[in-house]
C-alpha cells in the first residue's frame, strides 16, 4: 500500500490539535494493544512456559524443580504407545486424503453444475459440521452400539444375515469406525471449499474444451482439476492440520481405546497432561506436537507457494 | 450447453442427472441416518428404545423431552453456553476488527513481524495447546486472577485462540475496500478513527457476520476449553454436560437421545438461519488460490 506523501502533507495540515502522525500511530497502538496482549498471554507465551517444563519432571504440585533435560523427549519417542498414536494419525490422514476430499471432490461437481436442488444438497451435507463434536460422538456410539438389538448398523448386518461387528472395542476396526465418523463430520466443509473453488471457474473454458471434442472425464480431469489445485492443496492442508490435532471425537467414543488402538497424538497428551498429572512429559509431548505442526506448515508452503489462509483451526 | 456428439437429447441429460441424483441421494441418506436415529430415540420410552430401537416412534412420547426441560440445570448449562458463546463473539469480532483495520489499511514499523506473530496461531491449535494454557491460567490464578473454574477463563482462552484466522479472514474483506474510498475521506478530512468507525465497519457488515457466525459455532461446541477450565457443575457448558450425561446415563439411551437432541437443536435451527454467513466466512479465508 503506497501512499502519496504530497498528499499526505496536505492532510496532516488539515488535521486539528495533535499532528496526524501522531494521531495515527496513538490509533495503531490503540487498536492493536488489546489483542496482542490477550495474544502474547494465551497463545505465546503458553509456548515457551510448556517448553520450558517439559524439562522438568513435574507433577504439578508446587515448583518444578527437578530438571531431567530432554528426558520427557526421550521417553515419549521410544514409547511405543506415542509411536502408535502417531501411526493413528498417519493412517487418518491417508485415508482422508484418499478417501475424504476425492468425495469430496465429486460431489461438489455435480453439486456445482446446474442441478435443480443443489442449495438443498450442499445445505443437508454441511450439517454435520455445525453440530458438535461431543454430539456427532454420541450420535454415532448409539449407531455404533454393539447389540443388534440397539445398534442400528449391527442391525442391519443381522438383518443382511451378516455377522455382527464390535465397532468400537475391535482393536483392528476402531480406528476406521472413527475414521467414518470424521468423514461424515467433515467431509461436507471440504465440498464447501470446493465449491467456491469451482465457483472461480469460467464455465466457459469447460465448454470450450466439450466443443473441442473432450467428453466430460476429460474435461474434467485435463481442465476442471488442474484449475482446482489452489483449493485442493488448501483442503489438504486444513485436513492434514485438523487430523494432527484431532481430539474430541476420539476421546469421547474411545477415549483412545482399546489398548491404545485408537490413540491419537492429543489424546495421549490429555491422558498425560489431565488425567496422570504428569506435566513435564505432557508439555513435551505439547511442543512436539507444535512443531510438528510447524514444520509440516513451512514444508507445505515452501512446497505448493502458498500464503498461509487458514480458518477455523 | 452445445455438444457437437450427436448423442439422443434425453440421453446426454436424463441418464447423466439420474446418476448423479442417485448418488447425492445415497449421500444424503448417510448423512441423516445419525440425525434421524437419535430424533427418533429422544421420542421415545427406554422401553420402546429396546423393543424397537431403530423404529419410527408412534406414538412419539415426550416424556424424556419434559423430563430433561424441567430440570433446572439443563437450563442453567444453557446460560451458560449462551454467556460464553455471546461474549467471546462479541470480544473477538471487536478485537479482530481493530486488528485487522490496521493490518490492511495502515503502514508502521514492524508490522510485518506482528502480523507473522499472529500467523504463528494458526500453527498452534487450541488442541494442541490446552496442557500449556492450563499452565498459564493457573499461574494468574496464583497472582489473584481468578480464571480457574470461571466463564470468563474460558471466554479469553477461546477469544485468544479464534483471533489468528479470523483476523486474516477480515483483513482479506477489509483490504477489498477500495483504496480511493480511503483516500476520499481523508480529503475531506476524516481521521483514520473516522473512517475505520464512519465507513469502513458499515460497508463490512456482512464480513463481520460472517466472522461473527463462525465464531458462534466454534464458542457453542467447544468442550475442550470448557473441560478443562470449569470444575463445578454450576458453570457446565451445554457441551461438557452433554458428555457428563452420557457418562451418567450410558445406560439409558432413550434419556441421552432426548439430551443429545435437545442440545443439537439450537445449533441446527441456527444453522438454518445463518447458513450464508457460515459458508461465506469458511471460504473466505480458505479459497485464496
Amino acid at each position: 500500500m503506497q501512499s502519496n506523501p504530497a498528499q499526505e502533507k496536505n492532510f496532516y495540515q488539515k488535521a486539528s490539535g495533535l499532528s496526524r502522525k501522531t494521531k495515527d500511530r496513538m490509533v495503531i497502538i490503540l487498536f492493536l494493544f488489546p489483542a496482542l496482549i490477550i495474544f502474547l498471554l494465551f497463545v505465546i507465551y503458553p509456548i515457551f512456559r510448556s517448553a520450558y517444563y517439559s524439562t522438568f519432571d513435574w507433577k504439578g504440585l508446587g515448583e518444578a524443580t527437578n530438571n531431567i533435560g530432554l528426558e520427557n523427549y526421550r521417553k515419549i519417542l521410544i514409547d511405543t504407545v506415542f509411536q502408535k498414536s502417531v501411526v493413528n494419525v498417519v493412517i487418518i490422514i491417508v485415508l482422508s486424503l484418499a478417501i475424504q476430499l476425492p468425495a469430496a471432490i465429486i460431489l461438489s461437481t455435480m453439486v456445482a453444475r446446474d442441478l435443480p436442488g443443489r442449495a438443498l444438497f450442499r445445505t443437508i451435507f454441511f450439517l454435520p459440521y455445525v453440530l458438535s463434536e461431543v454430539n456427532a460422538a454420541i450420535m454415532w456410539m448409539l449407531l455404533y452400539n454393539p447389540d443388534p438389538e440397539r445398534g442400528f448398523i449391527n442391525g442391519i448386518l443381522v438383518a443382511l444375515g451378516l455377522n455382527t461387528v464390535n465397532w468400537l472395542a475391535d482393536m483392528n476396526i476402531v480406528l476406521f469406525a472413527v475414521f467414518v465418523v470424521l468423514t461424515w463430520k467433515y467431509f461436507g466443509f471440504h465440498m464447501l471449499l470446493y465449491l467456491t473453488g469451482l465457483q472461480n471457474i469460467p464455465t466457459e473454458i469447460e465448454e470450450a474444451a466439450r466443443m473441442d471434442g473432450a467428453n466430460s472425464f476429460q474435461s474434467f480431469w485435463y481442465i476442471t482439476l488442474p484449475l482446482l489445485s489452489g483449493t485442493i492443496k488448501t483442503s489438504v492442508q486444513m485436513s492434514v492440520l485438523g487430523s494432527i490435532q484431532q481430539f474430541i471425537l476420539v476421546w469421547v467414543m474411545t477415549k483412545g481405546g482399546p489398548v491404545n488402538a485408537s490413540e491419537v497424538m492429543a489424546t495421549y497428551m490429555y491422558r498425560f497432561g489431565f488425567v496422570r498429572f504428569q506435566f513435564g512429559y505432557g508439555s513435551a509431548v505439547a511442543i512436539i506436537m507444535f512443531l510438528i505442526c510447524v514444520i509440516f506448515s513451512l514444508l507445505y508452503r515452501r512446497l505448493t507457494n502458498k500464503p498461509d489462509y487458514l480458518t477455523g483451526l | 450447453m452445445q455438444s457437437i456428439i450427436p448423442t439422443p437429447r434425453w440421453m446426454r441429460k436424463t441418464v447423466p442427472r439420474f446418476f448423479q441424483y442417485l448418488l447425492l441421494t445415497i449421500t444424503t441418506i448417510l448423512i441423516f441416518v445419525p440425525i434421524v436415529i437419535l430424533l427418533f430415540g429422544s421420542v421415545k420410552t427406554t422401553g420402546q428404545m429396546y423393543s424397537h430401537p431403530y423404529s419410527i416412534p408412534n406414538p412419539p412420547n415426550w416424556d424424556n423431552i419434559i423430563k430433561i426441560l424441567s430440570t433446572p440445570s439443563f437450563w442453567g448449562m444453557m446460560k451458560n453456553s449462551l454467556i460464553v458463546m455471546v461474549s467471546t463473539t462479541g470480544l473477538t469480532v471487536f478485537l479482530c476488527a481493530l486488528v485487522s483495520f490496521v493490518f490492511a489499511r495502515l503502514e508502521f514499523r514492524g508490522k510485518n513481524w506482528i502480523f507473522n506473530l499472529f500467523t504463528v496461531g494458526l500453527m498452534f491449535p487450541i488442541n494442541v495447546a490446552i496442557l500449556p494454557v492450563y499452565f498459564i491460567l493457573r499461574q494468574l490464578e496464583q497472582f489473584g486472577i481468578n480464571m480457574i473454574d470461571s466463564l470468563m477463563g474460558v471466554i479469553l482462552v477461546q477469544t485468544a485462540f479464534q483471533l489468528s484466522g479470523n483476523i486474516m479472514i477480515l483483513r482479506g474483506f477489509f483490504t477489498a475496500v477500495p483504496k480511493e474510498l480511503q483516500d476520499a475521506a481523508y480529503i475531506d478530512g476524516c481521521t483514520n478513527f473516522d473512517f475505520f468507525w464512519r465507513i469502513l465497519l458499515p460497508l463490512v457488515k456482512p464480513s463481520l457476520a460472517a466472522i461473527a457466525a463462525l465464531i458462534m459455532i466454534a464458542s457453542w461446541n467447544d468442550l475442550l476449553v470448557p473441560l478443562v477450565v470449569l470444575n463445578s457443575d454450576k458453570l457446565w457448558t451445554l457441551p461438557l454436560g452433554t458428555m457428563q450425561f452420557q457418562g451418567q446415563y450410558s445406560q439409558d439411551l432413550a434419556i441421552v437421545s432426548a439430551f443429545v437432541a435437545l442440545s443439537s437443536i439450537p445449533t441446527i435451527i441456527f444453522y438454518f438461519f445463518a447458513e450464508k454467513q457460515i459458508v461465506a466466512g469458511l471460504t473466505a479465508g480458505a479459497v485464496k488460490g
